[in-house]
């Protein structure tokens, strides 16, 4: 754990407690943002602690009434936090400091709100796209600087580079649905479909979800289920150099914008990558789709100083901070109004697309709902019935769409039973 | 009662109230609670709502749960006997008198001392399909019988097919066996030489040894070990967590129910379901241990009785 150093001042400050998620680079780069606001005025300081497993401690830290003043966790959290009245609502707080959802990128914005309010501010957000080896699009004689837009194109590539050694194992393949499987649960959405249709709809076995996880099943059809499971479990940990994607055993992946940062640390020193929008089976009609994440900082319900708290959060968020941060951890801004300095000092080569495709009307998020993580985890396990050849797609998503449809409709029923109340106090907050 | 009994059993309570208080406070209390908890919708985040028997009706309607069960009373099934079986055998063999028996036995137990967490990772590494040391082993006689009988034999992806992953699992726990071994050296160390010098000038061997005078004389020491790798069993969560990245492995096969229970917990926000799952597994392990009581009545036999 991690403290920045306390100052001397005239008169005590209000210290206010701040639990971060990041290690290594990550955390230094916020680190810096604390030490220039803590000597930028006397009268807040903030101190500031790396935390592992962030957010099981804020659940445990709020419901025993000791929260931290404020807190950086994931976007996708905010649901069932605040569904739980475990979050300080900043609508208010937000609208007398003059922020606007108009200093945001759109999907940021949607990001930190849920059921009419707003319950964080962005640290540094990222995205999805897709992360390809030009080496191996070389060797295979294809164009390294004209990637795949289809899923079709993506497929015919895929062919290209696949490669058996001698002894008949899978030693290449271009794209692999599973590798590294962060997103899972939403291939639907580059066929034009959705997980979730309003907040208690599960859509599991939609016509574009059935296409999408028909496209992953067709893996074990085509390469077989043994011999890909065999290839797969010869990859490393993603955070090393035996990662499937550095050590050129996979061409083409759906990464974020962070990965940047993995190259740089683990990937050999000639690694030749390029970055375009994830395929989708209809360009024309779905544009850019990626997923876009976002770490944002918090005021728990029941924290001590909110008002201090909020005010270092307005402090991270002006547009000088705000890039000194993203720029640290290599990611790109969540504001809309972005410096040329910021770019020309970036040192990711790629980061423009991530902040085109972050734009765009294509950019979508996890499912906003509170049980989102019991119904990623049916996905995931629904994903590997399907890729390991267990079970055909139709069977995998009509069982999570029976199991998953009551828990979302048991989590509406339970939000219902709240709302009204709930509603009342934070508006009066 | 007098006075001096009186004083006596304030003096006595006293004493022992550090106990007591501790024990009521940090497990009487929370048993309870948790009892309590597991009768209602209770997130942490908010306050439980009590719902009755509602999460035990899903309990038995869920099928994930029934899943976790199958996968631990498989586990249970096979690991126990055969963490037994092999621990006893390694005990036996350890327990001669041979030259370097002190190395043999502290060979066997260091792999007790390698924590969960790094065992995991190991043996992770160990059932690797493709670079495995366990598959590279299994390469050479496989590929001795594929090129005699013209088959396509070959070896498992442990961890990642269904199939196998349990056995993956179950083989990784018996790396960890020393410590019933030790358990099982102090009840051998035990057995009266008196018995067996009498039953060699009968004409026994060591088969007839084991079978008449050890095995009986350190049947409470087997009991003991088979309760304890019953609770073991049934608690399994460390290194299948870690094996498998989160706990579940290839469709589900890796689900256990403390690993179900602390998924319903800390990751779905279902703090009285899990309770709910926690109590399910009392009840099971209780039955369980009672029976096996109650199996064993006839056949394990204590000195003093």
């Amino acid at each position: 754990m991690a403290l920045s150093t306390p100052q001397l001042h005239a008169v005590d400050p209000v210290v206010i407690r701040y639990w971060e998620k990041w290690a290594g680079f990550e955390a230094d780069a916020m680190r810096e943002i604390v030490d220039d606001f803590n000597s930028s005025q006397s009268r807040i300081f903030v101190e500031y602690s790396s935390v592992s497993q962030i957010d099981r401690r804020l659940t445990l830290a709020i419901a025993g009434g000791v929260p931290p003043d404020v807190a950086g966790i994931w976007a996708y959290n905010i649901p069932v936090y605040s569904e739980n009245n475990a979050l300080t609502p900043l609508t208010s707080m937000a609208e007398k400091a003059g922020i606007r959802e108009d200093d945001y990128l759109p999907i940021i914005w949607k990001l930190c709100s849920h059921r009419n309010q707003l319950w964080a501010l962005p640290s540094t957000p990222g995205n999805t796209a897709l992360i390809y080896n030009k080496k191996l699009f070389r060797e295979a004689g294809l164009d390294p600087e004209r990637p795949p837009r289809t899923i079709a194109e993506l497929e015919e590539f895929n062919e290209k580079i696949f490669k058996r050694s001698a002894n008949g194992r899978i030693e290449r393949i271009g794209h692999l649905a599973e590798e590294p499987g962060w997103w899972n649960g939403l291939w639907g959405s580059w066929f034009g479909g959705a997980l979730i249709k309003g907040d208690s709809e599960l859509t599991a076995t939609s016509q574009e979800n059935l296409e999408a996880y028909r496209w992953v099943q067709s893996y074990p059809e085509r390469f077989g289920a043994e011999d890909l499971l065999g290839m797969r479990d010869g990859f490393g940990n993603f955070a090393s150099p035996q990662n499937a994607f550095f050590t050129g055993r996979v061409a083409m992946i759906m990464q974020g914008v962070w990965i940047y940062n993995y190259i740089q640390n683990y990937a050999p020193a000639d690694f030749e990558w390029g970055v375009a929008p994830f395929p989708t089976n209809d360009p024309e009609k779905l544009g850019d789709v990626s997923v876009v994440e976002c770490d944002v900082l918090v005021i728990p319900h029941g924290a001590k100083h909110p008002l201090e708290a909020f005010e270092f959060i307005t402090y991270v968020n002006s547009q000088k901070n705000m890039e000194k941060l993203c720029l640290g951890q290599r990611k790109f801004s969540p504001l809309r109004v972005c410096s040329d300095e910021f770019f020309q000092k970036h040192p990711n080569p790629h980061i423009r697309t991530f902040l085109e495709l972050a734009k765009s009307p294509g950019a979508i998020s996890v499912p906003r709902v509170a049980v989102w993580n019991a119904i990623n985890a049916d996905m995931r396990n629904a994903v590997n019935l399907i890729w390991t050849g267990k079970a055909p797609a139709e069977d995998a998503l009509q069982a999570v769409q029976e199991r998953q449809q009551k828990a979302l409709t048991r989590s509406a029923a339970r939000w219902e039973r709240v709302e009204e109340s709930l509603q009342k106090s934070w508006n009066s907050q | 009662m007098n006075p001096s009994e009186r004083r006596n059993l304030r003096n006595g309570l006293l004493f022992i109230s550090p106990w007591v208080i501790g024990f009521l406070t940090f497990c009487v209390y929370p048993v309870i609670k948790s009892f309590y908890l597991s009768l209602c919708d209770y997130s942490i985040l908010s306050p439980a709502v009590f719902t009755g028997w509602q999460n035990y009706v899903e309990l038995a309607g869920d099928e994930v749960f029934w899943t976790a069960v199958s996968n631990t009373l498989f586990f249970a099934v096979f690991a126990i006997p055969l963490g037994l079986l092999l621990s006893l055998a390694l005990a036996v063999l350890l327990n001669a008198n041979v030259r370097g028996r002190g190395v043999f036995r502290t060979i066997f137990f260091l792999p007790s001392l390698v924590p969960m967490v790094c065992l995991a990772v190991l043996w992770q590494w160990m059932l690797n399909g493709d670079v495995g040391l366990v598959n590279e082993a299994l390469r050479v006689p496989l590929n001795a019988i594929n090129s005699l009988l013209g088959s396509e034999l070959r070896p498992p992806n442990w961890l990642s097919d269904a199939r196998y992953a349990k056995w993956g699992l179950i083989f990784t726990m018996l790396w960890g066996v020393g410590n019933s071994v030790v358990i099982f050296l102090a009840g051998l160390q035990d057995v009266p030489v008196h018995l067996y010098e009498s039953a060699e000038m009968d004409g026994a061997n060591f088969p007839q040894k084991l079978w008449h005078i050890t095995l009986p004389t350190i049947s409470p020491v087997i009991h003991f070990n088979l309760i304890m790798g019953l609770i073991g069993s049934f608690q399994v969560f460390a290194v299948p967590y870690v094996m498998t990245g989160g706990g579940e492995g290839p469709g589900r096969s890796m689900l256990f129910l403390a690993t179900y229970l602390y998924q319903n917990a800390f990751e779905f926000w279902n703090m009285g379901y899990a309770c709910a799952i926690g109590f399910v597994m009392f009840v099971i392990i209780l039955t369980l241990t009672l029976l096996a009581n109650k199996l064993s009545e006839r056949h394990v036999f204590y000195a003093g009785k």
